[in-house]
């Protein structure tokens, strides 16, 4: 396998030395600027990590970097205090504490000012209400980390080139073939873009592309600083971040480096980015822009103005440093869905870069990184969110939010509108609140349904956090549909055909469960990795011997399409259906009477079983109804041309009317209902650290086909779980957990299962035909005792409902069988 | 004291220089912008002598005043985040002005204020490098005028300079009022702190917008000279490399 590798700032370092410790030695990797710094965004990173993030990839990925710059001795731990200034930044920093046990990360505490003040003795602590300390934040030197990796790859056998320039690169039959540079052509089989800010220029050459955008971070460098001038180290403080004026402060050397995040947006081109000839210190060093930092002059002397207030002290430096922003804030890792062997790692920080590096290394080795990089998949954006309109908006939205307080169901607000499906017009004027998924437009829940929150008696919820993003007329549309019956918009729907002689070939590689099955069936399968744990979970219809329909969730529809394109055969191809069908889901205990009103085909329980699919007339249209449910209940998908979408909606809304039909939203969908029914989701209950056995969701036979995964899965049937997913239920609580706190014993101590991992809340919801709270986790074996969830700080006891799959309400699927 | 410091708003060059299509002015989209290192010492050196006139008990002031488009607004506050008092503008449309224009604008200006009793100007611009327009206004002022300094010690009623001949150095004394144009190395700047840099925001601004007279001095194009730009070469890396860096430093003449 001969790799290029290009880019030579800390993401393309880690690979180069990652891949040829892998045994990949054939690489060469080059730079257009001189080493150890090209003059990207490496150069003038601030180089401190903080491990807590929300995110449990981010964090592993984070924590993996730290290992490895710990062991490479370019670590330098100094702690870092994450403060407050207002009551609401408070409970982010609980919930922060939340994460982080959750995520194994042990030592972090909240700290009052005074402590603050003993910790960093420069700060006011008079405006402070307390910090977030965590003792294991570090600065490395990511500069010398990536000169140790190179070297690694250079002792391997790789090729280490600077000042070479790529001027283009070479694709032949939809894959690539060659690099080719200011200095030389290279044959390749694999190509690694890790160019950073120049990732985009560098992905078009081979007619790929790369949704970043080069964006500006502001920073000064002030000193010297004289309670500085005796340091023993470059950082003798812990650092501190000003959570509340999107700033930081941070001590190095002699001098202060402050650096902002609460500037307006200064988004740039990445094909605008001055060369490195032309750069007064380097390209991404622009030029400061002062008028864009005065307020956070000011805050800052709030916070240090013992520092920052010093008359002798002076501002030494100050950059607009370009640093990459993406559409959802997340990196750009995998093969690109455009070139196959094009690989992207890019829109990566110092703090996860060496994590990256040997993730993906391992992901391109291996087929599979240890750490799931789900959330970070490259593959998983549609064409409308790699447009520059969309890439640019979320970016300059995204960008006031890095040291901001999200809330789990925030919303983005830019570039909205772009998918609707046909009924968004009906929609409209029962009062949608509407949601995105996967660029779609999507009612969350429908302000018609208003009065049914008095009719259902839905108690509001009395924190503003808990409330926020959520309707007590979602658990209403509910209790609803369990009632009566109610009608969904799933359009956002992912769907694709394999097709071709080779379709039962590829379906058969890419899914779990038997897909050798007659005409007719749906199947519901989990798709794995190699290694076992889940890739996707999804329903695959059997059209036909060469024609097989994956419907599949909006969010990872795209990754899902890629990896079924990447196991079809010569005789097999993907047809992308997405856009050409729209999905009306009815469940409810009406919902056959709703639907036999309208069509004249047999939609008995003994005519249409469930599980299965078939044509049905409606209204002059021929309709797919395919009889599944992921909300427990009686009912339908019904599919139809996007053209018939509006008249089908009409169609099912007016043959409702009799029976107390209600539209509902995807609150009900995505969250009570299948909550209720224990009914695992891909990216919450399922991701590749899980395998199908501690889903509780294995089948009684493995197929005698073989399967990615398979050898893993049939090793796990041996075994015991070493946790089970489970449900777990929250009673007379006043405040509502929201998904990532961690369950724990009584002294609050963490569970920790046998492969190390630790139980956390993978989705949480009201169960209104239950009348609980429910929380999803998985669970060790063993007796616990009496557990609790961590919320902020408190301790609430939970009750164990069901150990593995059953579903707390309908246990015995009476009513999907109905 | 009352001292009169004149800067000029110049593009920030490091690396290669490049032009606009038209050769009529450096590309500047890349560019941040500063005043030049004669005329930072200028400021420095003004501020100086008041701070030290404050300490011993005299009022003083120090305005700062740039000929150049509304941008150089961020001049003039760097000139006051370092203590010069307040500024004045004299705001022109982005367009070129020669030394004679700008020289007649700023004594316009000067004739407009409280007398002062020390003009400093830089050396020369950092992009122009007419070398003019001190000297220019002092004519017109009828003031006297030393060019080139290194160092000032103002005294009662005179200024003494000194200017570096080869090896040696001039010194003259001024009688005061008198304008002084002064080079690099006269002080060391300070960097303008924190508080600095906030009080600028709210110290005084005056903008005029003198009218352009005719210019005589026409610019035809400018070029890039030859072997301008970053030049490095890799000599090797660790212990290795010492024998060809010894030989290089020989080859300087510097070993």
């Amino acid at each position: 396998m001969r790799v290029v590798v290009i880019g030579g700032g800390i993401v393309g370092n880690s690979l180069a030395g990652w891949l040829t410790e892998l045994g990949w030695t054939d690489l060469v990797q080059l730079d257009k600027g001189p080493f150890p710094n090209p003059g990207g965004s490496t150069g003038h990173a601030s180089n401190f990590i903080f491990p807590v993030d929300h995110s449990k990839e981010m964090t592993q990925l984070t924590l993996e970097s730290m290992r490895q710059y710990r062991e490479a001795g370019t670590l330098h731990e100094c702690g870092g205090i994450e403060v407050a200034r207002t009551e609401e930044r408070m409970e982010e920093l609980r919930r922060r504490l939340a994460s982080a046990k959750s995520w194994g990360v042990d030592d972090c505490r909240l700290v009052t000012p005074a402590e603050i003040k003993e910790l960093v003795p420069f700060v006011d602590e008079s405006i402070l209400l307390g910090g977030f300390y965590s003792p294991s934040v570090a600065v490395v030197d990511s500069l010398r980390f990536g000169t140790v990796m190179r070297e690694k790859a250079q002792a391997n056998g790789a090729q280490i080139l600077a000042n070479t320039e790529v001027e283009g690169i070479d694709v032949e039959d939809g894959r690539v073939r060659r690099v080719r540079t200011t200095r030389d052509d290279f044959d390749a089989d694999v190509v690694v873009i890790a160019c950073g800010v120049w990732s985009p220029r560098v992905a078009q050459m081979a007619g790929a592309s790369i949704p970043l955008t080069p964006a500006v971070h502001q920073m000064i460098d002030v000193g010297p600083v004289p309670r500085f001038l005796d340091s023993k180290t470059a950082v003798d403080y812990p650092i501190v971040r000003d959570m509340d004026t999107n700033m930081y402060e941070r001590q190095d050397g002699q001098g202060l480096e402050v650096g902002s995040y609460a500037h307006r947006p200064i988004l740039h081109e990445p094909g605008e980015i001055p060369s490195i000839e032309e750069s007064a210190l380097t390209p991404t060093e622009l030029p400061f822009t002062q008028e864009d930092f005065e307020l956070q002059l000011e805050h800052a002397l709030e916070l240090v103005p013992e520092v920052l207030g010093d008359e002798s002290v002076g501002i030494k430096y100050a950059i607009n440093g370009l640093l990459s922003l993406t559409p959802d804030g997340l990196p750009l890792l995998g093969e690109t869905p455009e070139v196959k062997g094009l690989w992207s790692a890019a829109a990566v920080w110092v703090k996860e870069g060496p994590g990256v590096g040997k993730s993906v290394a391992e992901w391109m080795v291996h087929g599979e990184p240890e750490i799931d990089l789900q959330s970070s998949d490259i593959a998983r954006f549609y064409p409308e969110q790699r447009t520059p309109q969309h890439v640019k908006g979320r970016a300059a939205e995204g960008f006031n939010k890095t040291y901001g307080i999200v809330h789990p169901g925030e919303q983005w607000e830019s570039n909205r509108g772009v998918r609707v499906s046909p009924f968004y017009e009906q929609e409209k004027k029962l009062g949608a609140v509407f949601y995105e998924a996967a660029a779609w437009e999507r009612p969350h829940w429908y302000a018609s349904n208003a009065p049914l929150v008095e009719e259902y008696g839905i108690e509001p919820r009395e924190h503003e956090w808990d409330a926020r993003w959520w309707s007590p007329i979602i658990n209403a549309e509910h209790l609803a549909m369990r009632e009566r019956a109610a009608m969904f918009d799933l359009t956002a729907f992912c769907v694709f055909d394999v097709v071709g002689p080779g379709a039962l070939d590829c379906v058969q590689t890419v899914a779990a469960r038997q897909m050798n099955v007659p005409d007719g069936r749906v199947v519901y399968t989990p798709v794995l990795a190699p290694s076992g744990g889940f890739k996707s979970d999804l329903t695959i219809m059997k059209m036909a011997d060469d024609r097989f329909r994956v419907v599949t969730g909006g969010a990872h529809g795209m990754v899902d399409m890629k990896w079924f394109a990447d196991h079809c055969g010569p005789d097999a191809h993907i047809e992308d259906h997405t856009s050409a069908h729209c999905t009306v889901g009815l469940w409810g205990p009406r919902a056959r009477d709703i639907l036999s009103s309208i069509t004249g085909d047999d939609v008995s329980n003994d005519g249409f079983p469930f599980a299965t699919w078939k044509m049905v007339d409606v209204d002059g249209m021929e309709v797919l109804a395919s009889r599944i449910s992921y909300v427990g209940d009686l009912g339908w998908e019904l599919y139809v041309p996007f053209e018939q979408g509006a008249k089908l909606w009409d169609a099912v809304w007016e043959a409702g009317q009799p029976h107390g039909v209600v539209p509902a939203g995807i609150g009900v969908y995505g969250t009570t209902g299948r909550l209720e029914k224990a009914y695992r989701a891909f990216g919450f209950e399922l991701d590749q650290d899980y395998d199908v056995v501690e889903a509780d969701m294995a089948w009684w036979k493995v197929k005698g086909e073989d399967f990615v995964g398979k050898e893993a899965h049939l090793a796990a049937r041996e075994g015991e779980p070493a946790a089970v997913c489970s449900t777990l239920t929250l009673t007379g609580s006043k405040r509502f957990p929201l998904g990532r706190e961690p369950i724990v014993r009584a002294d609050g101590s963490p569970l920790v299962d046998a492969k190390g991992r630790r139980s956390y809340v993978t989705s949480a919801g009201m169960g209104p035909s239950l009348g609980k709270y429910i929380l999803m986790t998985y669970l060790p074996p063993g007796d616990h005792g009496q557990l609790y969830v961590q919320y902020m700080e408190e301790l609430q006891p939970v009750t164990v409902e069901v150990v593995g799959s059953r579903p707390p309400f309908d246990p015995d699927n009476e009513r999907i069988r109905a | 004291m009352r001292i009169l410091v004149c800067v000029k708003r110049v593009p920030i060059t490091g690396g290669k220089m490049v032009l606009t299509d038209d050769a009529q002015a450096l590309e500047t989209k890349h560019l941040g912008f500063t005043i030049s290192p004669h005329e930072e010492c200028a400021v420095e050196e003004a501020v100086r002598i008041v701070e030290a006139g404050v300490a011993a008990g005299t009022a003083g002031e120090v305005v700062a005043l740039a000929l150049g488009p509304s941008e150089a607004e961020e001049q003039i506050r760097d000139c006051l985040a370092i203590g010069a008092d307040r500024g004045i503008l004299l705001e022109t449309h982005g367009e070129e002005w020669d030394a004679q224009a700008t020289a007649a604008a700023i004594v316009d200006a000067i004739r407009a204020q409280e007398p002062f009793d020390l003009l400093l100007f830089g050396n020369e611009s950092a992009d122009a490098g007419g070398y003019q327009v001190g000297i220019r206004v002092a004519h017109a002022l009828g003031l006297p005028v030393v060019t080139g300094l290194k160092k000032i010690d103002v005294g009662d009623g005179s200024v003494r300079c000194e200017r570096d001949v080869g090896g040696a150095r001039d010194v003259y004394e001024a009688p005061l009022p008198a304008v002084l144009t002064v080079l690099e190395g006269l002080n060391l700047p300070r960097y303008p702190s924190v508080p600095g840099r906030l009080r600028a925001k709210s110290k005084p601004l005056e903008v005029v917008e003198p009218a352009r007279p005719a210019q005589r001095l026409e610019k035809l194009r400018l070029v890039v000279p030859e072997g301008h730009g970053k030049q490095a070469e890799i000599l090797g890396e660790g212990p290795e490399a010492a024998p060809r860096v010894v030989e290089m430093l020989q080859a300087l003449g510097v070993a």
